[in-house]
């Protein structure tokens, strides 16, 4: 159980059900009035963010999350399938859970996966992925047009710009934290 | 860039002392450890040695002198406040505070207008304005004084009697009054408090419900609190009384009265004291919002 004293930037804490991270905290004291714990909380299922204001003698649930390592198995519908490496056990996860993460989810590939008590509430990429290009326009040799890039799509179904030279069938290397085209895979 | 807020620090303080040697106040210095503070219902003090504490504040005593004689007096010291942390407060602080014979608040509100000028005329870069969350405020042009009662009124449209009644007073105040007050660009006095929020300070005459205690705010910043002092060694130790009942019942400590200092509150002659904080001074002259950028460690550095 947490005190109003344990408040602080980073503390994961249990509010009506579910797990909120504190993203912002300050203590606040009116001349000799009764101190205030204004806190900004953000939810760790849904991301919302939460204006909360406690007093002295309030208690917190502790929010215990897990991450656990886990491969990318298929996806079937809005829905996709996960497996823990150690137990084998699956967990599925909403297409809107993942948010942008869907963008770059390649069959085998290892992520780690925030637990919540039975639930998968996000997971964790590695900061880039190799994706193989599907579908891109040929570069015209010559061109003048002054396009320095073009629109490519990868084997996800994720499209995003890439230099011009980029052909069909090429291994591209994207930044999951941007979503952003990096270099390409040489041989 | 904090050996600069360090130089300023020590030029604030430099100021702070000069402004009140040049007006003929003594500097004293009390004790920091004593065996009571004036038992307030939300400030905790540090306990040190079996039984003794912290000074929360040095105004025990530097009533007592005045008790003894003493007409003007000034002491810049350390104060400590159990469990205090946030971006305008730390647990061990600095306090400046004052103390007049032969006067009431209005003496105090006075003096408040002529340091704060005289600090930013010797202090700050273009002498003229501090500066907090991106607002100057001048302390040359005219200030603004509003009761508590207006304040709750005009800014949050609830009556002030109402909001302590249902335990919302400290909320509207810091979330709504606060913020309104952050909009001058002049210095304003929040006046004229309600009794029960003012445990050591006198009742405006013939006046139950509102005691002469009056805060500074500077850009929405509380920056000193003062009063005229209360005299009566009987109510006195009434309130003390009820501000420990009121610990108790919400399940704090029961703290010691002082009482060598109700013994002599009795001679203690028609005065007014105020406590600025000297830390939040230094914040509105180096135009920074958090307290961290001011002091030479913060205790997360320790």
């Amino acid at each position: 159980m947490y005190t109003v004293a344990d408040l602080k930037k980073g503390l994961k804490i249990i509010l009506d059900g579910d797990p909120y991270l504190v993203v912002a905290f300050d203590f606040v004291k009116p001349g000799k009035g009764q101190a205030l714990y204004r806190t900004k909380m953000r939810n760790m299922i849904n991301g919302t963010l939460l204006d909360r204001t406690y007093r002295s003698g309030e208690t917190f649930e502790p929010a215990s999350l897990e991450e656990r390592q886990m491969e990318y198995l298929y996806k079937e519908g809005d829905h996709y399938t996960f497996m823990d490496q150690q137990t084998y056990e699956q967990v599925v996860m909403e297409e809107e859970t993942l948010g942008d993460a869907k963008n770059y989810l390649l069959e085998n590939l290892k992520v780690e996966v925030m637990v919540f008590g039975e639930k998968a509430i996000g997971i964790s990429l590695p900061n880039f992925v190799n994706l193989r290009v599907t579908g891109t326009e040929q570069w015209a040799k010559g061109d003048t047009s002054g396009n320095d890039s073009k629109p490519a799509t990868v084997e996800t179904g994720y499209v995003l710009r890439v230099p011009p030279f980029i052909e069909e069938g090429e291994l591209i290397v994207i930044d999951t934290r941007t979503g952003d085209y990096s270099t390409r895979v040489k041989g | 860039m904090k050996v600069d807020a360090l130089w300023l620090r020590a030029r604030v303080i430099k100021a702070v002392r000069d402004f009140f040697w040049e007006r003929g106040f003594l500097e004293v210095e009390t004790p920091f450890l004593i065996p009571a503070n004036a038992p307030e219902e939300h400030i905790n003090p540090i306990s040190a040695l079996p039984s003794w504490q912290l000074q929360t504040s040095p105004e025990i005593c530097m009533k007592r002198l005045l008790c003894s004689g003493h007409q003007k007096l000034f002491q810049i010291s350390r104060c400590w406040r159990s469990n205090e942390r946030g971006s305008r407060h730390l647990s061990e602080f600095t306090m400046l505070e004052w103390y007049r014979t032969d006067c009431d608040y209005q003496a105090l509100m006075a003096d408040c207008e002529e340091l704060l000028q005289y600090v930013a005329a010797t202090c700050l870069p273009d002498g003229l304005s501090f500066m907090h969350n991106s607002v100057q405020i001048s302390p040359f042009v005219p200030w603004q004084r509003i009761s508590v009662q207006e304040a709750f009124l005009r800014f949050g449209q609830v009556d002030v009697w109402g909001c302590l009644k249902k335990g919302l007073y400290e909320e509207i105040l810091t979330s709504v009054i606060e913020p309104a007050l952050a909009g001058f660009d002049s210095p304003v006095i929040l006046m004229d408090y309600p009794a029960e929020l003012a445990a050591l300070a006198r009742n405006k005459p013939g006046n139950r419900e509102l005691a002469e205690r009056f805060e500074l705010y500077v850009g929405g910043l509380e920056l000193a609190n003062g009063f005229s002092e209360l005299n009566d060694p009987l109510e006195q130790r009434r309130r003390f009384e009820d501000t420990n009942c009121a610990r108790s019942n919400a399940g704090q400590t029961v703290l010691p009265l002082p009482e060598p200092f109700l013994n002599s509150l009795a001679t203690l002659p028609a005065s007014a004291g105020i406590a600025l904080g000297i830390d939040r001074l230094v914040m509105l002259t180096a135009g920074v919002d958090t307290i961290d950028e001011i002091v030479a460690f913060t205790p997360e550095e320790l």
